[in-house]
């Protein structure tokens, strides 16, 4: 069968025309089972071009790349390689023929050094010495700098994600994706990246960029390919769009705009924390380092920081999954909280959502009026001489799926069924039905999609106008800009005094997020190191 | 063309219903062949497992006399379970119930003693099966052992701890040096239900322990606690469930159903205490859990089914000289079918036919 000689690309300019695009996927397609998450995706990517994957989750981003890489097959459709199409049989097939991948979760050994975790990425047959020699060679060249035999665990998530890069630059691919790669890194950081992007690009290499930051990628990409739903919206140039536009597309329609309520007071203190210092639980982790903070109701404080630093166990000190052995380090509504278990801080009045949806926040294999039940047995009537009011779950539900609107199949599935975005509605519902005086929420909108995360940006909003003292930890700065009345970085176990978000500019949090402080003299040093 | 393992959006509640019964078709399908390389005939064989002992009402009697143990520790065994709590030791539990109860039998033998000794003997076994099943428990709390390997362990003390006494200390003087006790006094005796019958008072506690479970598991927020704690770890720390009380409840509760089943064998269909008075029912006793669905009502039914092969394996002994150790490969192979259909529940079957004739075409 001849493959079909397509027309070239409306958006693509002049300069291509007559020569084949480094990769092009035709009518790429992958069904699981009813489900198509690709729908006849046609995509072009050409030498010396920064191309953005744009797409909110579930679009279908994650699986057109794991086809181009090899990790899965396609259920129909091509790939063209330098105009040839392939087959590619895996992952390393693919990075031998010259593409590259770096995944958002790494893929590294904590208790292993830097050169050995490359080492056991790469296919080839050099020495360890040769190939820890080049290691050095190429994070010198591209500006990536990178000590070998250093341990992972030792290292911040922006090193590690070096390491990833460096790896797959050793295969001197022709052809790199990144997955959310600014993700997990300061604005700084970034920056530094970006640099190193478009040096890549100035040697000729194509690259696909995967992300969801609009500004970003209008700043860096010179072709966004838009993903809905698992079809191709538009591929289109990004500079020649607003954000505004971009997000349309990516939605579908427009975003309801986050609406704060004028002349919000604050009242008494409602969550506040003393001097709290608590050993890691596990290797490896993060020891809180005298934390302290007030939080008022009324009141939203955004804690923001890179992922890591600390705020997975801040969230079990204050939720008493973890207790401390002092009371008084953790008071809640007025009364010293550190060595309550979880249940006894709900009957003080505070609510809790962890960043997991599934297996932390929710049981997955069991039903919405179940996970009702999770949380709301010690102070919602639901429970009667220790039998369940099956009733009162139900309701619940009901309430929540009103309020939030939650889409699901039926009245009352099981939690694993739902959609990120639509869960994560649920378990927000289920806590600010509780009507709480404290919530601390752990990422409240990651992975959901825009119209669920306005839902519940707009949610916490609300429950802090009635007087509730909110507390959102994030590494969306954005979100936090929008929601937060003050702003703190964590940083090493560490929480910056609080600025007010007027004055938390991306440049201020960045350096915090970094772990320079911001005296004018430590904060051109940090810069300069 | 290949054969792959789909993850399904939402566990299938018929397939968790008719999985048993497929495991159950397998079971028989590989006992036809097995029978056949023994050189018996299959149907004969199969009549003689499964239809031979519905005919006759001793039979019935015997078969709930048989399941009365076999479903009470079943029952205690599927909250462990539920919890995540891996209790193998039940056998042992069911021995030292089954001592502990026989010692107030044999101290108070040919005395006036009341009718509180059966009451007595029954609350000492389930203390006695409890106490028993927290040395795993706590070891498994307080310094992480693997209560798997240690329950297990336990079995062959308790074992050897009721040989040494029936062989010593509580043999009968007139017993003709049988490792034996006495006969139990009427009052240490479990009552029968049909006069003259086999069938005996604990099939109705082992009835009541059954409702009492599935009350629990299904209305009370501690029986929510163990389904969370099991299913969910994490999400349960998070609810604010404890799983190591948890760990230490159902094991008790388990050792105790353990040791009153114990007792109740002892004191009923066997009459005196003596070594082998269980064929394995604690370890039967898992295959009926999972065959039964970890649920109340299915460890019923699935108790019943597993004491019809015990009866079946002695009719087939007796009329066709099949081993009776074919008994126990066939409930080995039952649990083996049962956890593999199970699978099934959260994935299905997927004929895939990919598509690589275009790419291959155009090259």
């Amino acid at each position: 069968m001849q493959a079909h000689q397509r027309m070239l690309d409306p958006t693509t300019n002049g300069l291509h025309s007559g020569e084949s695009p480094l990769l092009r996927t035709i009518g790429l397609t992958k069904r699981y089972g009813d489900f198509l998450a690709n729908d006849a995706i046609d995509i072009d990517i050409w030498p010396t071009e920064i191309h953005a994957l744009l797409g909110e989750n579930g679009a279908g981003k994650s699986t057109l790349v794991k086809a181009i890489y090899g990790l899965i097959q396609p259920s129909a459709g091509e790939i063209c390689w330098k105009g040839q199409p392939i087959v590619l049989s895996g992952p390393s097939e693919a990075r031998s023929r010259g593409i590259g991948m770096v995944f958002q979760h790494f893929s590294l050994f904590d208790n292993l050094t830097v050169a050995e975790n490359v080492a056991l990425g790469l296919d080839g047959k050099e020495s360890f010495k040769d190939m820890s020699a080049r290691l050095e060679q190429v994070s010198k060249t591209y500006g990536l700098p990178l000590d070998p035999k250093r341990e992972v665990w030792q290292l911040s998530v922006g090193e590690r994600q070096r390491i990833e890069i460096v790896r797959a630059l050793m295969q001197d691919p022709q052809f790199l994706i990144l997955d959310e790669p600014t993700a997990v890194l300061t604005p700084q950081e970034a920056d530094q990246l970006f640099v190193v992007l478009e040096r890549l690009k100035a040697e000729g290499r194509a690259i696909l960029y995967i992300s969801h930051k609009l500004e970003e990628v209008k700043r860096l990409c010179d072709t966004a390919t838009i993903l809905r739903g698992g079809k191709k919206v538009e591929t289109c140039n990004p500079r020649l769009e607003t954000a505004a536009s971009l997000a349309r597309m990516m939605v579908g329609g427009e975003i309801k705009q986050v609406k704060a309520a004028a002349g919000r007071q604050t009242t008494v203190p409602r969550l506040v924390v003393n001097d709290l210092s608590l050993a890691p639980g596990e290797a490896h982790g993060v020891r809180l380092e005298h934390i302290s903070f007030e939080l008022k109701g009324g009141e939203i404080l955004g804690i923001a920081g890179v992922a890591g630093n600390g705020q997975d166990e801040l969230f079990a000190a204050l939720s008493g999954e973890r207790l401390s052995k002092d009371p008084g380090t953790i008071v809640i509504e007025g009364l010293a909280a550190g060595h309550l278990s979880i249940t006894q801080r709900r009957k003080l009045g505070a609510a809790f959502v962890p960043e997991e949806r599934l297996g932390h926040g929710t049981a997955p294999r069991m039903k919405l009026s179940e996970n009702a039940l999770l949380t709301g047995h010690a102070a919602s009537g639901m429970v009667h001489h220790g039998f369940i009011d099956t009733a009162a779950t139900l309701k619940t539900v009901d309430r929540a799926t009103e309020t939030f609107d939650v889409r699901k199949a039926k009245r009352d599935p099981e939690a694993a069924s739902l959609s990120g975005g639509n869960l994560q509605k649920f378990i927000v519902g289920r806590e600010i039905l509780r009507n709480p005086a404290v919530l601390v929420v752990s990422q409240p909108t990651w992975g959901v999609d825009a119209g669920a995360a306005a839902v519940i940006r707009q949610a916490l909003l609300d429950l802090a106008t009635a007087g509730a003292a909110v507390l959102v930890t994030s590494q969306d700065l954005d979100e936090l800009a929008e929601i937060a009345d003050r702003i703190a970085v964590m940083f090493h176990g560490h929480l910056s005094a609080p600025l007010a978000t007027s004055e938390a500019t991306r440049e201020k949090l960045g350096l915090l997020m970094g772990g320079s402080t911001l005296e004018p003299k430590e904060a051109a040093h940090a810069v300069g190191a | 063309m290949q054969l792959v393992l789909e993850k399904r959006a939402e566990r299938s509640n018929t397939i968790a219903l008719i999985s048993p019964l497929i495991a159950i078709v397998l079971t028989i399908v590989t006992m036809v062949v097995l029978f056949a390389i023994l050189g018996k005939n299959p149907l004969l064989a199969l009549h003689a497992y499964f239809i031979a002992p519905l005919t006759d009402s001793y039979s019935l009697q015997e078969i709930a006399v048989k399941a009365t143990p076999l479903v009470m520790i079943a029952i205690g065994l599927s909250l462990c379970y539920l919890a995540n709590a891996w209790n193998i030791g039940a056998e042992g539990q069911f021995l030292v119930g089954a001592v502990a109860g026989s010692w107030i039998a044999v101290k108070t033998q040919g005395t006036d003693a009341g009718v509180w000794v059966l009451p007595a003997m029954l609350v000492l076994a389930a203390a006695a099966g409890a106490l028993y099943a927290l040395i795993p428990a706590i070891c498994k709390v307080k310094f992480g052992a693997s209560e798997i390997l240690t329950s297990l362990m336990l079995v062959y003390v308790a074992d050897l701890f009721l040989d040494y006494l029936v062989r010593g200390p509580w043999r009968d003087p007139h017993g003709f040096n049988f490792p034996t006790t006495a006969e139990f006094d009427p009052v240490a005796t479990v009552p029968l239900l049909i006069e003259g019958g086999r069938l005996h008072l604990g099939s109705i506690i082992a009835l009541l322990v059954v409702a009492a479970v599935a009350i629990l598991l299904g209305r009370t927020i501690k029986g929510f606690e163990i389904r969370v704690v099991g299913a969910a770890p994490r999400a349960a720390r998070f609810g604010g469930f404890n799983s190591n009380q948890l760990i230490i409840l159902t094991f008790a509760v388990s050792g105790a159903l353990a040791g009153l089943a114990g007792i109740i064998e002892v004191a009923g269909p066997v009459g005196h205490l003596q070594p082998g008075i269980s064929p394995g029912y604690g370890f039967t006793a898992i295959i009926v859990a999972f065959l039964g669905r970890l649920n109340p009502l299915g460890i019923l039914i699935a108790g019943l089914f597993l004491a019809l092969t015990f009866i079946g394996g002695e009719q087939a002994q007796i009329a066709m000289k099949i081993p009776l150790d074919v008994t126990k490969v066939f409930q080995g192979i039952l649990l083996f079918y049962v956890l593999a259909c199970d699978s099934l529940i959260l994935y299905r079957f997927k004929l895939v036919f990919p598509n690589r004739q275009v790419a291959r075409g155009a090259g």
